[in-house]
C-alpha cells in the first residue's frame, strides 16, 4: 500500500533533494506533502494523513523539536514515524529529538544512501 | 578559540559538504586573520549568526558563476542565472558547512544557536559585524574560481541567549 510521506524543511532545494532520494528508495511511496515550517506541516496534517515525516530541526516560525513534541502529543498523529534530517549533529539535539520520540536522525550533509538506510529501517 | 583550530573546523566541514552533497572537490587555499574594514564585494555571500556563550557570525561567498555550478550540482539541474532557487541552494549550503561547524565547536565551547541564513546577491556591498571585525578567514580553490568562508566567534555578552531570534541579523550590509 503506498505510503504518503511529508517533508518539512524551510529549505526548497533539500526538500526537492529529498523528494527525489524517496522516488528512489525502496519505498512504496504515494504523495509527497511539502512543508516549510512546523507551523505549515501542523497545518497540512489537519487534512492530511501521511505515514512518515522527514523534518529539519533549524526553522523559522516552528522548529523540528517543537513539530516533533506536538506530532507525539497528538492522537491523530503520534504513530507516524519521524526521521530528523538536520546541521544539528551535538549529542544533547540528538537526544533530545530521540526522547520526544524521533524514529531516526541524519546529519546533514548527507548521502542518499545513509536516508534510505534509515527508509528500509521503517517499511 | 584559535585561529588554527577554526580553519581546521571550517576545512573539515566545507570538504565534507562539498563532497558529500554536491560531488565537487576544493582545494585548500591560504587562511587568514581580517581586521581592517571589509572591501565591497559581488556575487552571492550568506551570512548567519551563532549565540550562546560564545556569539559571532559566519559567511559564505562567491561569484555568481559559482553560485550557478553549487545549485546545478546541488540539485542536478542546470542553471545559467541567479534566481531564487540558487540562492536557497547557497544558503542550504552555508547552512550546512557552518552547522558543523557549530557542532564541532560546541564540544569546547558549549551549546550555541544558528539563525536561518540570509543570502545576498548583487555588487559592491559590505559587511560588518557589530562590536567586533575580527574575522578568520578561510579560502579554497573550485577550480580557479575562489569561494569564502568567514568566521568571526568571540566570548558573549549575554551567555544565556543560546536560542536566538530566528530573524536576527547575522550582520549589517551596505550597499555603495
Amino acid at each position: 500500500m503506498p505510503v504518503d510521506v511529508m517533508i518539512v524543511d524551510d529549505s526548497a532545494a533539500i526538500r526537492k533533494i529529498l523528494h527525489r532520494v524517496l522516488l528512489q528508495a525502496d519505498v512504496p511511496l504515494g504523495q509527497v506533502i511539502e512543508a516549510g515550517d512546523g507551523v505549515e506541516a501542523l497545518e497540512k496534517l489537519k487534512t492530511a494523513k501521511v505515514g512518515l515525516i522527514l523534518s529539519d530541526i533549524n526553522m523559522p516560525n516552528m522548529d523540528g523539536l517543537a513539530l516533533l513534541g506536538a506530532l507525539k502529543s497528538q492522537e491523530a498523529t503520534r504513530n507516524v514515524p519521524v526521521i530528523m534530517v538536520t546541521t544539528e549533529g551535538s549529542s544533547s539535539r540528538v537526544m533530545e529529538a530521540v526522547n520526544l520520540g524521533a524514529s531516526g536522525y541524519v546529519r546533514k550533509p548527507f548521502t542518499a544512501e545513509q536516508i534510505k538506510e534509515k527508509l528500509a529501517g521503517l517499511f | 578559540m584559535t585561529h588554527e583550530k577554526l580553519v581546521s573546523h571550517i576545512r573539515s566541514s566545507t570538504r565534507d559538504v562539498f563532497t558529500t552533497m554536491l560531488g565537487l572537490d576544493v582545494a585548500d587555499g591560504e587562511p587568514f586573520i581580517k581586521e581592517e574594514a571589509p572591501a565591497p564585494s559581488d556575487g552571492v555571500l550568506a551570512l548567519v549568526g551563532l549565540a550562546g556563550r560564545w556569539a559571532g557570525s559566519g559567511t559564505f561567498s562567491c561569484t555568481a558563476p559559482v553560485a550557478m555550478r553549487l545549485a546545478s550540482q546541488l540539485l542536478m539541474q542546470p542553471y545559467d542565472a541567479i534566481n531564487e532557487e540558487v540562492l536557497d541552494a547557497v544558503g542550504e549550503i552555508t547552512n550546512m558547512v557552518l552547522g558543523n561547524v557549530k557542532t564541532a565547536l560546541e564540544e569546547e565551547l558549549g551549546p550555541m544557536g544558528l539563525s536561518i541564513p540570509t543570502v545576498i546577491y548583487g555588487r559592491n556591498f559590505t559587511t560588518r559585524s557589530i562590536g567586533r571585525s575580527k574575522w578568520t578567514v578561510v579560502p579554497f580553490l573550485l577550480d580557479s574560481e575562489i569561494i569564502e568562508v568567514h568566521l568571526c566567534i568571540a566570548p558573549s555578552k549575554d551567555p544565556g541567549a543560546v536560542r536566538i531570534h530566528r530573524d536576527q541579523p547575522a550582520a549589517i550590509l551596505s550597499i555603495e
